[in-house]
């Protein structure tokens, strides 16, 4: 069974977001760069899959040299190569574009639900239609047996199971598994793993950042002593009036 | 050409987000001088009630409920070229997260998910979207002639426009899915966090699941829905479908009530775009504070019943 994982490379969770250039762009000054969380969880998903069934997983990623130390992360947690595909990542549809075109011949797809810094949600189900193949959002557990694929997901209000034979592409959430931490012999082998650089076989041009914005500052805090909490009520019924 | 917006059914009902979809969509209609057809696939729900929200003309298909990404995309797909829309209004719920990218590759458009703006049309086609998970938008230029946009749920108000719309079957079906649905399970007669209008959140302060009747007392009184930290669903005291912030879901209700929440950036990302937000925990200097509107510096075991007692009145 052949394996891919779709990895992406944040600000760390605990970044204090800012921009510079007339808020045209998004500072990077200071900002430590991590494996995307929910992909964390999609290549242990997938290391998972690939040991059960006697399969290997690839790491694919969409981006310049600067992130080779996260892909290394990520054969360090025990994939077997890795594949940069060498472009600067302009939006969703354009990671896509690139993936779609090496990803023939996996039989399972796992991405991250969303990427923390861009938030586009959107790689997973535009691979499975750049494919022709079925894209499961949301995914909180994967199986394989009998030639299956099966999935819980999240919808709206609840959970379903769904189920498939590949190719498919699942996005991981929350609860999948728990994220495998890198040991000494993992970090080790990853130094000498294959890491193949391909070179952008398409350009974009579905959209672009024109500016940023950061949230209104709130205006300070309003207290309301304890001893008289019930007050609080009145306040959010007659004064903000959201109750 | 036309504005489509695929209004969500959910148990034989349009949902809210629907309502907001379609109000719009009416208003991006408006904009670009064009009109509005809502795409309903489902049963029960009676098109003609979207009318009220601006749509112009109501698809139906009239299948079962049972949603995959790939079916519904193809046929939404194909009801944007039996109407000629070239722009497509979606709601950024699980359901239209799933929709939305696939919908987007099938019409060869520019995708936008977790827009908080009507498009600014003077210069190209501009949108504010939510990015960095809640901490920062971004002014995001849709190139292509089609656009996909997948709105925040809550972040509009619904307009009614009273006007009446003609409904009729749509001439495109449901495709097969290459997936089999094996079973769904839904929470029957709770309110899902990401279209709750009032949200009651507890951290870690509140000591245990035993004590979790306090936010569910105030929720219940308040008609709201219930959420927690990220700690609290890791040690199993909630469901992880209640974990809010960056990891989590990320909220946007106009009430967010933080009980014994420390306020660490990684819960406030998902919930700071709350319309009004209230702290509530025993240390002056948690950091909450600093993203409150209301605050009650108190221990959560005497507020809360507090809390309960005068929202039952
Ligand atoms: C990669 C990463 C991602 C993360 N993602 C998320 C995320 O998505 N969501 C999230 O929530 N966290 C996330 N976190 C964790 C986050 O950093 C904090 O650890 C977490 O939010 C703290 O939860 P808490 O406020 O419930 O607990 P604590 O930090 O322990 O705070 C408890 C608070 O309760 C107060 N308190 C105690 N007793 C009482 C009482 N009797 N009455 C009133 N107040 C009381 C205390 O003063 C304190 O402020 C993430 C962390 C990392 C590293
Ligand atoms: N540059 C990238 N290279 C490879 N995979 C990516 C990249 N960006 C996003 N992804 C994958 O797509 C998922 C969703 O990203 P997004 O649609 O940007 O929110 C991420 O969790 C990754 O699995």
């Amino acid at each position: 069974m052949k394996i891919l994982a779709c990895i992406s490379v944040v600000p760390d969770t605990t970044t204090k977001i800012t921009f510079t250039d007339n808020n045209t762009q998004f500072n990077t000054a200071g900002v430590q760069y991590i494996l995307n969380p929910y992909d964390e969880l999609a290549v242990t998903r997938g290391l998972e899959i690939a040991e059960a069934n006697g399969g290997t997983l690839t790491i694919v990623h969409v981006g310049k040299a600067d992130a080779e130390p996260v892909i290394r992360k990520a054969l360090s947690m025990g994939a077997n190569e890795a594949i940069r595909i060498d472009a600067e990542a302009m939006d969703a549809q354009h990671v896509a574009e690139e993936i779609s075109k090496i990803a023939e011949g996996y039989d399972l797809i796992i991405t991250g639900r969303e990427s923390i810094d861009y938030n586009g949600g959107a790689v997973c189900g535009l691979l499975g239609a750049m494919l022709g193949i079925p894209s499961i959002n949301v995914v909180t557990r994967i199986d394989y047996a009998a030639g299956k694929f099966s999935f819980d997901r999240d919808i709206d209000g609840g959970r379903e199971t769904v189920s498939c034979a590949g190719p498919c592409v699942a996005s991981a959430q929350k609860d999948l598994c728990e994220p495998r931490i890198p040991n000494m012999r993992g970090i080790m082998a990853a130094r000498t793993k294959p890491l193949q650089v391909v070179p952008a076989k398409t350009s974009g041009g579905y959209s672009q950042y024109a500016s940023f914005e950061l949230p209104a500052p709130k205006s300070g805090v309003k207290l309301i002593d304890p001893s008289e909490a019930g007050k609080l009520i009145d306040i959010l019924r007659n004064e903000a009036k959201v109750i | 050409m036309s504005v489509l917006v695929f209004a969500e059914i959910s148990d034989g009902k349009f949902k809210k987000a629907a309502f907001e979809a379609v109000s719009y969509g009416r208003q991006v209609a408006d904009l670009l001088g064009s009109k509005v057809v809502a795409v309903a696939i489902g049963q029960g729900a009676d098109g003609s009630e979207l009318g009220l929200y601006g749509a112009h003309q109501v698809k139906t298909i009239s299948v079962g409920e049972a949603f995959t990404a790939d079916a519904y995309a193809a046929a939404v797909h194909g009801v944007a070229n039996e109407v000629s829309a070239t722009t497509v209004i979606v709601s950024n719920t699980y359901t239209g997260k799933s929709l939305s990218p696939r919908l987007a590759q099938l019409m060869g458009a520019s995708l936008a998910s977790n827009v908080v703006s009507l498009p600014d049309t003077q210069d190209g086609f501009n949108v504010k979207r939510g990015v960095f998970s809640g901490k920062a938008f971004a002014f995001v230029n849709l190139t292509r002639t089609n656009k996909v946009l997948a709105i925040t749920p809550n972040s509009f108000e619904i307009k009614t426009f009273g006007e009446s719309a003609q409904v009729e079957n749509s001439s495109v079906g449901l495709s097969n899915s290459g997936l089999t649905i094996d079973a769904v399970n839904k929470v029957t007669g709770k309110i899902p966090l990401t279209e709750a209008e009032v949200v009651i959140s507890g951290g870690r302060g509140l000591k245990g699941p035993e004590n979790w009747h306090l936010i569910e007392d105030l929720a219940t009184a308040l008609g709201a829905a219930t959420a927690c930290s990220k700690p609290v669903s890791d040690m199993e005291w909630r469901p992880h479908s209640e974990h809010v912030g960056q990891t989590g879901i990320t909220i946007k209700p106009n009430l967010y009530v933080a009980v014994g929440i420390s306020g660490a950036i990684q819960h406030l990302a998902g919930v700071s775009s709350s319309k009004v937000i209230v702290a509530i925990n025993k240390d002056p200097e948690a950091p909450f504070f600093k993203a409150a509107d209301y605050g009650i510096v108190g221990d959560a075991f005497e507020v809360l019943p507090q809390l309960i007692a005068a929202a039952k009145n």
